[in-house]
């Protein structure tokens, strides 16, 4: 087994439980690289069925491009996409010129605790890493939500011989992340090795830019880089020292800690 | 472009490794600052950082130390939270390393464990002016109890002691016999100074006694281990899927490999079934052979239920099955593990109530000696147990496999215990057990699947056993509820034991009940296997005796049901009751509602 084997079927042993355990469970997809990849494992995992809804996180200020390739996606894959969108925020004018962290909390974590609400959702697949930045570092694979959505990273039940957290007191949920040891690279490697398809957002279309991370376009900056490939792509992040979030304005001055602790992805 | 060009380019470089370390020692003998070292000197902190932070001890009229760059390099990848095992990663030459910087307080050994329990090697810590503390011993103890079989140790602070060779082959000498007590045998002593930067990244100078390789080196030689495929087959099942036409058995190879055509056995349900297919989702050519390690699924020939939980091997080695079994445990819990609670145990996949039957000493992690337990395991205790499962499971002794021969235990919604299998009792029907295996594994089966049978009749094999006292209605109710199953077109035959006694049993006497316990067993096992269902009306046999024909005839369903002239207690495991005054008409239909509910009836 070489190092994506293991990486790839510890996620698909973890996609399994969680599936096994949780009655009612979705998974997050925000068409990004690691949560396509994630939905790709499942691919594997279920043997061509994508057994649960996807939930997709709709702020409205997502790039057009991310919409397009979603839905086509869709249907090519015979996919299950429930939208959760804040609609009472964004009636009342949510952007980022009101503060990224109100925004990202408003549009994001609130949109999708209302979507967990409708749904009664108990189990959520997110596809985060633990190399992404430091807070996901401190994650388990089965990481439990209390009813406010808090997550309490000072006591997490200990996790080990994967046996997971899938026992869990009513109206709270368990968080699932089987991309938990992958890294950036990885992610990459595996896309490669599998032929996962990805947004062309990553890659370099002529201007000398591309984007290394997706999210909100007004939040999320390109960075320089003429990486037209996936090869490309890898050879740069074996060189960078650059945090695969640069581009990402809500990181700043620990806006991760405060929206993660609040029941962001 | 189009997408198919992203992939177009020269192939990947395949020979890089994930490689998990876990970092461990008692609270303050530097790890911290070994951790910054070795970040510095591999080149692994951002440009400019090592300047900052010297600065800022500038300022702040410090002496600059590791400490400080990892704790802020540690800052910024943690952005404040800082109590939690938390990851941080480099790379060197092929392998991207993965540190697990577990904290040495005691009061966060359960974020070690669950830090050292994925971890693929542990270098543990000691200040070698302090030498071996409490939690250094902790540490080691844990490791094993984990299973982490290789460790370094770093004997830190070599230049307080001024690089004296004396002091660290006394610690050497002290610690490594500890491990090896533990069966942990350390690969490495490294006599290093993470401030000096002596043996972490560079060979020291200080140190000309020392010949053996600096920590990055020691790291460098740890190995990944491949997963357990030498070892006897192990498929713990997880699920089974009926997405489409096929139904799939799915789970991970925790031991050896599986090849179509295989002739499994599942335990405990000894039921018996050769591998069809091996599926797999993206690939030409589905495999014909799996190993250890990988998550896979396969079909079988023959449609037997099987369900999560159960373990698939080989009939020439299979695991053991038992309710009762002697392990090593820890505890994490808030409250304490006490004595014949009820809790649930989750081996592999199984998951099972279980008690605690006997705690016979807990262990002091620090000299190994037994100390007296009070009938409780307090929070990280460790202590040697005796655990009941209310049925029986599968498993192995830890020492031979060890997916199969580990557990957790769960108290209320969280995972608060872990251990490890000694040895597995015989409980008190080990003996019908293992005849009832082998008789099973061995079966050599018709044309006809069961799965047809149970198509053709419209209904599973299910004994129905009344148990009381004589003149209760015992016979009575049966020759009802026979009645009423064969007027509803069910394939039911009422067998009473005495006429297996009469010809089957002639040369047994009276003392050998349990002989006749077994010959009875068998014939309704058969008929069971046939198809049908069985009602058995007897005075022969006495309560105690059930549990072994529980045992012969296993897994088939039963239904208990006990008579009496009035209300008392119940015998263990009975299902229903009547009194000998009731609607025995009535006390039929409820059987025959009973036996809807576990479906038998379908």
């Amino acid at each position: 087994m070489d190092h994506l084997e293991r990486l790839e079927n510890q996620s698909i042993y973890i996609l399994r439980e969680a599936y096994k355990n949780f009655g009612n469970l979705c998974m997050l997809w925000s068409v990004g690289k690691d949560s396509t990849v994630l939905l790709w494992l499942a691919r594997k995992a279920f043997f061509g069925h994508v057994p649960f809804p996807l939930v997709f996180i709709d702020t409205s200020y997502k790039i057009p491009e991310m919409i397009t390739w979603r839905d086509n996606l869709a249907k090519e894959w015979n996919l299950e996409i429930v939208v959760a969108r804040n609609e009472k925020a964004l009636a009342e004018g949510m952007g980022p010129e009101k503060g990224r962290i109100e925004c990202c909390t408003a549009l994001k974590t609130v949109g999708l605790q209302l979507a967990l609400k409708e749904k009664q959702y108990t189990g959520v697949i997110v596809g985060v890493r633990a190399d992404e930045e430091g807070t996901r570092a401190k994650e388990r694979y089965f990481s439990a939500r209390d009813k406010y959505n808090d997550w309490d990273f000072r006591e997490q039940p200990p996790e080990l011989w994967d046996q997971f957290k899938t026992k869990f007191a009513p109206g709270t949920h368990v968080r699932v992340h089987p991309l938990l040891d992958w890294t950036e690279i990885n992610v990459w490697e595996y896309i490669h090795r599998e032929k996962v398809r990805v947004v062309d957002l990553y890659f370099d279309q002529g201007d000398g830019t591309r984007y290394r991370s997706l999210g909100c376009y007004p939040c999320t900056g390109k960075i320089k880089s003429t990486a037209k490939n996936i090869p490309e792509i890898i050879e740069e992040l074996r060189k960078t020292k650059v945090p695969e979030r640069a581009g990402r304005a809500q990181d700043a001055n620990r806006g991760m800690e405060i929206l993660r602790k609040g029941g962001y992805m | 472009m189009t997408a198919a060009d992203h992939f177009s380019s020269e192939p990947e470089d395949n020979q890089r490794e994930n490689f998990q370390i876990v970092f461990v020692g008692h609270v303050d003998h530097g790890k911290s600052t070994l951790l910054g070292r070795i970040y510095a000197d591999t080149g692994s902190i951002p440009d400019g950082h090592v300047e900052k932070v010297q600065d800022i001890c500038r300022q702040q009229g410090k002496e600059f130390e590791y400490a400080f760059l990892f704790d802020a390099f540690l800052e910024e990848q943690q952005q404040g939270v800082t109590i939690d095992t938390a990851r941080t990663f480099f790379n060197w030459k092929n392998r991207e390393y993965i540190i697990i910087d577990a904290p040495g307080h005691k009061e966060f050994l359960k974020n070690m464990i669950s830090g050292a329990a994925r971890a693929d090697a542990a270098v543990l810590v000691i200040d070698a002016a302090e030498g071996i503390r409490q939690q250094s011993k902790q540490h080691g103890y844990m490791l094993s109890l984990l299973g982490i079989r290789q460790v370094a140790v770093v004997v830190n602070k070599m230049d307080l002691l001024g690089y004296d060779e004396k002091r660290f082959r006394e610690i050497e000498k002290e610690f490594s016999a500890y491990l090896k007590s533990l069966d942990v045998n350390a690969k490495h002593f490294v006599p290093a100074s993470a401030r000096e930067g002596d043996n972490v990244v560079e060979s020291s100078a200080s140190m000309p006694w020392y010949d053996g390789p600096t920590v990055l080196g020691a790291l460098e030689r740890f190995e990944k281990l491949p997963p357990r495929a030498d070892l006897p087959l192990r498929f713990p099942i997880q699920d089974v899927y009926k997405f489409d036409e096929r139904r799939i058995i799915v789970g991970r190879v925790a031991a050896g490999t599986l090849s179509i055509g295989d002739h499994l056995v599942f335990s405990p349900s000894n039921k018996t079934a050769q591998i069809k297919t091996i599926e797999a989702f993206n690939v030409p050519v589905p495999p014909s052979s799996v190993s250890a390690g990988w998550s896979t699924g396969f079909t079988l020939d023959e449609q037997i239920f099987v369900e999560r939980g159960e373990i698939a091997s080989l009939a020439e080695n299979a695991p053991e099955v038992t309710s009762l079994f002697r392990a090593n445990v820890f505890w994490m819990g808030m409250a304490p593990l006490r004595e014949n609670v009820s809790y649930l145990l989750r081996l592999a996949t199984r998951e099972e109530e279980m008690r605690v039957t006997q705690i016979h000493h807990s262990i002091d992690a620090q000299s190994l000696q037994n100390a007296p337990s009070r009938g409780e395991i307090p929070r990280y205790g460790v202590a040697e147990v005796t655990i009941q499962t209310k049925h029986p499971i599968a498993l192995d002794r830890y020492s031979d496999i060890e997916v199969t021969g580990r557990f957790v235990i769960v108290d209320g919604y969280d995972v608060s215990g872990g251990g490890i299998i000694m040895e597995p009792l015989e409980d008190e029907f080990q003996g019908f057990r293992q005849e009832a295996r082998h008789r099973d594994f061995l079966w050599r089966k018709g044309e006809v699947k069961q799965s047809e049978r149970v198509i053709r009749y419209g209904h599973n094999p299910g004994l129905i056993l009344f148990t009381g006292e004589k003149g209760t209605g015992k016979a009575r109710l049966g020759r009802i509820l026979e009645r009423k199953l064969f007027s509803g077109g069910r394939h039911v035959y009422l067998l009473d034991a005495k006429n297996i006694q009469m010809v089957l049993g002639r040369d047994l006497s009276e003392t050998d009940k349990m002989e006749m316990v077994r010959r009875f067993s068998e014939v309704a096992q058969v008929l069971l296997r046939c198809g049908m269902i069985v009602v058995s009306t007897t005075n022969t046999f006495a309560l105690a005796d059930h549990q072994p024909i529980r045992e012969l005839v296993h897994p088939h369903k039963i239904i208990t049901v006990h008579m009496a002239f009035q209300k008392g207690s119940l015998p263990e495991k009975t299902d229903l009751d009547f009194l000998e005054s009731e609607n025995l008409e009535e006390a039929a239909l409820t059987i025959i509602r009973k036996m809807e509910d576990l479906e038998i009836l379908l």
